[in-house]
């Protein structure tokens, strides 16, 4: 079985963004950039069911512009076998990047596809059940353990959801969408990294794989949102209980 | 209203209304320039028309001047993709509700719920007077969906929509929206929206974008209905003053639903907490602990404190990754958004991650013993101390809850 990882490019999540003053956007220039942490989440997953003899491949896919390339060898560093990389320019919304993923499905009949919930720039959370969608296959999203059966025909998956866990049983081939707490994923080892450089990145392109960009949602305008009016230190409980009750009136 | 609560599909009744009362009572001039004058006394609804199909001036299309029926292609009608449990709606759908009326004047809500047997119709009974701009609940029960899975419900959205055209089609940003009304979009071939903050207009949203640090004004230009997912916080309702209006309940018939059964998904089971005490989402005080408190022993301090004050208990990801907590008491980018009127955090450093779930609550409290944690940048009252002291003096010395 070949696994499929879609792995992003975005902002470091400890990076302390600032919005552009002329509105068009957060600014990106000069700012660390790293593999989207849900992202990390899935490769490791799919990572560990290659070595648990389930898979015997697994394969990375980032979409976006050369720099993508970068977190693709971090991928294969990890210990993905192979990479493409799908050349586009402009960021894409997610059901573009839904259909290319699925073409790719198409070509490479994946029996898992393993992709992070949510990218943490756009906090979309809709390209894994997207691609679930458009491949008319069964989607486990929030997953916080994968356990498959031997056979290989189906997954048991626990799903963070607002109650507490769910446990559903997907058919193979399934899409899996990982949440925070599914695995902490590895680090590249320097051995890692250097077999890295030998591993191929397959570059392909829309035209190669025959999607139509969607274009149905424009921005409009990006802005900070509303500071919050500074608070004030107080030295005692007693300060506290009075400033809760008297000013602020909520006790 | 103009919407009205009949047989017809929603925006089929809405826009026959309108032409209805346009050619009762709009008459019209054309003066030498084609531009249409209305009389004073239906200005109104010809304002509210013009708003509805965004052009500038209605044109005549023949001698007789009447309003041809594509330019009343615009009514808002609403499907709104409802929760419920042990027999009622759940508070995020009225929320959902609320946020549905903002999209336009004219619009008429119809809430889809999907269940088997009695749980199922008493939540229906429950959601025809849950709020009065509700006009229709459709009911689809059937064993597919006495648990919400995001492939049937999928479909049941999609079968719904071929039979009643919707402009809108909404759900709660819950992790039961979140999970199905993507697989939705894709299969309607749109983008949706996704945790909408504000409605700006029927096509024009804002949503929050970086853990909430940048807010992203979007609009929707696709032809198909507009997909969203509503950040429920940012929607408050308004307790329900008239409650005598009753919106019609359908049972949808399912005999032409089909569903692919070659890939499967099975629910298999849950495990949820049972709790007297308020849900985290929607709880109007908020008390949340972070990794210092270094024991599930020690969180009951916690648990404590928000019982005095009437709340519900939060948990930062660090402390649920320690094991201290369980995973839905999360508050933060990827967990819980809560916006009480007052939060209150013991021990918590403020990580971009937490402050996104937090950012809108009314009244934050931060009591840390660093005074360099970021949490007291976005704190309104911050107490640098010890909260292994702090917090049995706090329930000493609180008032009992009202």
């Amino acid at each position: 079985m070949k696994i499929l990882v879609a792995v992003k490019r975005v902002v470091d999540y400890a990076v302390k963004i600032r919005v552009k003053p002329d509105k068009t956007g957060v600014d990106t220039q000069n700012v660390k950039m790293s593999m989207n942490p849900f992202c990390e989440i899935a490769l490791e997953e799919a990572l560990r069911i290659k070595e648990a003899g389930f898979a015997k491949e697994v394969v990375a896919v980032s979409i976006g512009p050369s720099q993508c390339v970068d977190t693709l060898r971090t991928g294969l560093a990890m210990g993905a076998d192979r990479a493409i990389h799908v050349e586009a320019n402009s960021s894409f919304l997610p059901l573009t990047i839904a259909k290319i993923l699925k073409s790719l499905a198409d070509v490479e009949n994946p029996g898992l596809i393993f992709l992070g919930k949510q990218a943490i720039d756009d906090d979309c959370n809709q390209t894994g059940q997207m691609v679930a969608a458009l491949l008319g296959w069964p989607q486990a999203t929030f997953a916080s353990k994968v356990v498959l059966d031997k056979g290989k025909q189906f997954a048991t998956v626990d799903r963070e959801v607002d109650g507490g866990l769910e446990t559903l049983s997907v058919d193979l081939p399934a899409v899996i969408t990982t949440d925070l707490r599914l695995n902490q994923p590895r680090y590249a080892t320097l051995p890692n990294i250097m077999k890295a450089k030998s591993k191929p990145i397959k570059k392909m392109t829309l035209e190669d794989l025959k999607v139509d960009i969607k274009s149905d949602i424009e921005i409009v305008e990006v802005t900070e949102p509303p500071k919050r009016k500074s608070g004030v230190i107080v030295s005692t409980v007693d300060e506290l209980i009075d400033k809760l009750k008297n000013e602020a009136h909520v006790v | 209203m103009i919407c009205g609560r009949d047989s017809l599909s929603n925006r089929q009744s809405c826009c026959l209304s309108l032409v209805a009362d346009l050619r009762n009572s709009i008459r019209q001039e054309v003066t030498s320039d084609g531009e249409i004058q209305t009389e004073a006394k239906t200005m109104t609804r010809a304002v509210l028309l013009r708003s509805l199909t965004k052009k500038k001036k209605l044109v005549p299309s023949n001698a007789h001047r009447s309003i041809s029926i594509t330019n009343l292609s615009r009514c808002i009608s609403t499907l709104i993709l409802a929760e419920h449990e042990s027999g009622s709606i759940k508070p995020q759908t009225v929320s959902t509700v609320v946020a549905a009326n903002q999209l336009g004047e004219t619009s008429s809500v119809s809430l889809l719920l999907a269940g088997s047997g009695s749980s199922l119709q008493e939540a229906a009974s429950q959601a025809a007077s849950c709020h009065p701009s509700v006009s229709q609940v459709l009911v689809a029960d059937s064993d597919r969906f006495e648990h919400p899975l995001a492939e049937p419900w999928a479909k049941l959205v999609d079968f719904v929509r071929q039979q009643r055209d919707y402009s809108h089609i909404l759900a709660p940003s819950s992790s039961f929206g979140k999970n199905i009304l993507p697989r939705v979009a894709a299969l309607l071939d749109v983008s949706p929206v996704t945790d909408v903050v504000k409605i700006l207009g029927p096509n024009e949203f804002i949503r929050p974008v970086y853990a909430g640090n940048a807010l992203c004004r979007v609009r929707y230009t696709g032809a198909g209905p507009c997909v969203l997912t509503i950040r429920t916080t940012s929607f408050p309702v308004t307790p329900i003053t008239d409650e005598s209006k009753k919106a019609t309940i359908s049972q949808i018939d399912l005999s032409n639903f089909e569903e692919e059964s070659v890939s499967r998904s099975r629910y298999v089971g849950q495990s949820t907490q049972d709790t007297e005490r308020p849900d985290l989402g929607s709880a109007r005080v908020v008390v949340t602990g972070g990794r210092a408190l270094k024991s599930v022993e020690n969180f009951k301090m916690i648990e404590k404190l928000a019982e005095k004050l009437g709340g519900a208990v939060g948990a930062t990801r660090a402390a649920v990754d320690a094991g201290y907590v369980p995973n839905d008491l999360q508050v933060g980018q990827t967990g819980k958004i809560v916006a009480p009127e007052l939060y209150m955090a013991f021990g918590v450093s403020g990580a971009i991650q937490h402050l996104a779930g937090i950012k809108d609550s009314k009244v934050i409290v931060a009591v840390n013993k660093d005074a360099d944690a970021p949490i007291f940048q976005v704190a309104d009252y911050g107490l640098v101390g010890d909260l292994f002291e702090v917090i049995p003096e706090l329930l000493e010395k609180l008032p009992e809850k009202k």
